[in-house]
């Protein structure tokens, strides 16, 4: 049951295959066998799921189901879950039970979806490789020695060894692409505003989006049709009609333009890396699509622009974790300064430590026009140059990560390092775009993820185009070795 | 632009986060790799550039003034680390 997808298991549950307790109790077993290797739960809620499965196994039965009746997901930890953990990852929130339900919660819930757990990821989404959290690195199925990327890494670990059909996550500059790229998967973030972000733990409210990590587009499309919403408790949360994202998936690429932008294969791209992508320009040729390259000519301060932004936004949103209302509190504070200052330097680890000072650097008095101001010009400028390849191309493609998945500690003390592996993922969101990885190859075992960029609201396309390719290819039917 | 130890120090009381001592060099060196990343903006020209806080540029929704939300302070005292009557507690501010 647990190598079926999502689209394989809703006609199961359909046609009385198996029921939604069978289902459930074969992937907490699954959990319970296998999780010690890869460490991609933080908090398991077999209870819980157990009793949604009972409810859709009436609601099977009674002929009223919606549309993912019974089927088993993973939360990412930062999704506040009413009356569970939500960690965020942090040793701050380690004690912390959500008072109410995210909305992307709530929506799965209404569509009769079960929820296995929450799982891990970067402390506060900040990382690229799973091992800021503080309950330890995720390790990637397809080999343990690698990291799984991040910051979503244990929901895409999850997937990737088929303890969880499809998993929520969520990315502020890769934190869905990367790690679907490192582990084998699908993965998508939607436009800016597309997801409600209520009850979704803030890092850098103007990047941050929620999306979800499958094992094909297929299984990604039906996801993000209940994931999606307009939401009136997010103030940014678009009202755009929604779509049912299935619908478009079998139209013809006959026609299409893909742009490849030159600055996407340029020096730090791994070659072999390269040579997978080239291939599958050449699949998507041969499915009727044009090519046509193109410049993105601020690609490079992409990276730059995020690292003043992104920590500004940060140092803003984690000031309310202050020990007094909820959280970890120091012991014995001496006064309100000392509450504040142990409190918070005992339940921040070192990169979110880093990311706040940074940010507080960026917006303190006589920098702000400098880094912040400068920072957003240039989003500006990079946005404009999306605009202005959309004006020409359908959808751009290019490498996902400039490297298949890399060993713990590889990155060592150097944040630069890693930043730079979010070098092709991180403009999309700057510019607040729709982005989607899928495998297209593998380097020494390990998978290789190929980006595809939409125009604003062309989640349809994006994963029209993304459902192509797995008609023509089978690198995502791969899995990693150790899941049978 | 590099920064040293003070520098931590002084952002690290405005973000009112402790950094050990030894803690803080080490941060210092982190964060001037960081901030020598992000200089490389300095060259861009963005003259004429209005800065961008939104990707779609949209202006904040506005709703009618009535409340929506119900008084949920018991559930939501229940995780504080202290309080009394109703109150989060913390040290003495005024003596």
């Amino acid at each position: 049951m647990h190598s079926k997808t999502i689209a394989q298991l809703i006609s199961g549950l359909r046609n009385k295959e198996f029921s939604s307790v069978e289902l459930t109790q074969h992937f907490l077993d699954r959990i319970a066998a296998h999780d010690d290797r890869y460490n991609s739960f933080i908090t398991l809620t077999g209870d819980i799921a157990l009793t949604q499965a009972q409810v859709a196994d009436q609601r099977l039965a009674a002929g009223d189901a919606p549309a993912l009746c019974g089927v088993p997901i993973a939360h990412k930890d930062i999704f506040c879950t009413k009356g569970v953990r939500t960690s965020c990852a942090s040793k701050m929130l380690d004690n912390f039970i959500a008072p109410y339900d995210a909305t992307i919660v709530e929506n799965y819930q209404q569509a009769g979806a079960v929820m296995l757990g929450k799982t891990n990821m970067d402390e506060f989404a900040m990382g690229s490789s799973n091992e800021t959290s503080y309950y330890g690195p995720v390790k990637n199925p397809w080999n343990t020695n690698c990291v799984p990327g991040g910051s979503s890494g244990g929901s895409a670990a999850a997937v990737a060894a088929l303890l969880a059909p499809g998993a929520t996550a969520s990315d502020t500059g890769g934190s869905i692409r990367q790690p679907a790229a490192l582990c084998g998967l699908t993965g998508i973030k939607p436009t800016y505003g597309r997801v409600s972000r209520y009850g979704m733990i803030a890092f850098a409210s103007s990047l941050d989006q929620a999306g979800v990590l499958t094992r094909s587009a297929e299984d990604a499309a039906i996801m993000l049709n209940t994931m999606a919403s307009f939401d009136a408790k997010d103030s940014t949360c678009v009202d755009q009609p929604l779509e049912d994202y299935t619908q478009g998936l079998a139209a013809s690429l006959n026609g299409l333009t893909i742009g490849i932008p030159d600055e996407y294969f340029g020096e730090g791209l791994n070659p072999k890396t390269a040579e997978a992508v080239q291939a599958a320009i050449k699949t998507y040729q041969s499915l009727g699509a044009t090519i046509k390259p193109i410049s993105l000519p601020h690609t490079h301060l992409a990276v730059p622009a995020y690292y003043v932004i992104a920590p500004a936004e940060c140092s803003a949103n984690l000031s309310r974790f202050d020990g007094v209302r909820y959280g970890h509190r120091c012991e014995d504070p001496k006064d309100l300064a000392d509450l504040y200052k142990r409190s918070r330097g005992e339940g921040f680890g070192n990169e979110v430590k880093r990311r706040i000072l940074v940010g507080a650097y960026a917006l303190s008095a006589g920098y702000y026009d400098a880094y912040y101001n400068k920072a957003q010009q240039v989003r500006r400028l990079i946005k404009q140059d999306f605009v202005e390849a959309f004006a020409d191309v359908d959808v751009i493609l290019g490498p996902t990560a400039p490297n298949p998945a890399f060993e713990f500690g590889a990155k060592g003390g150097d944040p630069v390092a890693m930043y730079l592996e979010d070098i092709y993922t991180i403009a999309t969101n700057l510019a607040g775009l729709p982005g989607l990885s899928i495998p297209c190859g593998l380097i020494d075992g390990k998978p290789i993820g190929l980006q595809l960029i939409g125009n604003y609201f062309a989640e349809g396309k994006l994963l029209n185009v993304a459902h192509q390719f797995q008609q023509a290819t089978d690198f995502h039917q791969q899995t990693a070795p150790a899941t049978a | 632009m590099a920064v040293d130890q003070s520098d931590i120090e002084k952002l690290a009381e405005l973000a009112r986060l402790q950094i050990s001592e030894e803690a803080a060099a080490e941060t210092a060196q982190s964060i001037s790799q960081v901030l020598e990343l992000v200089d490389q903006l300095q060259a861009a020209d963005t003259q004429n550039v209005k800065p961008m806080a939104h990707p779609l540029d949209a202006v904040q929704r506005l709703r009618a003034d009535v409340v929506t939300e119900t008084d949920q302070r018991e559930s939501l005292q229940a995780m504080a680390p202290a309080t009394q009557d109703g109150l989060y507690l913390v040290p003495k501010v005024i003596e």
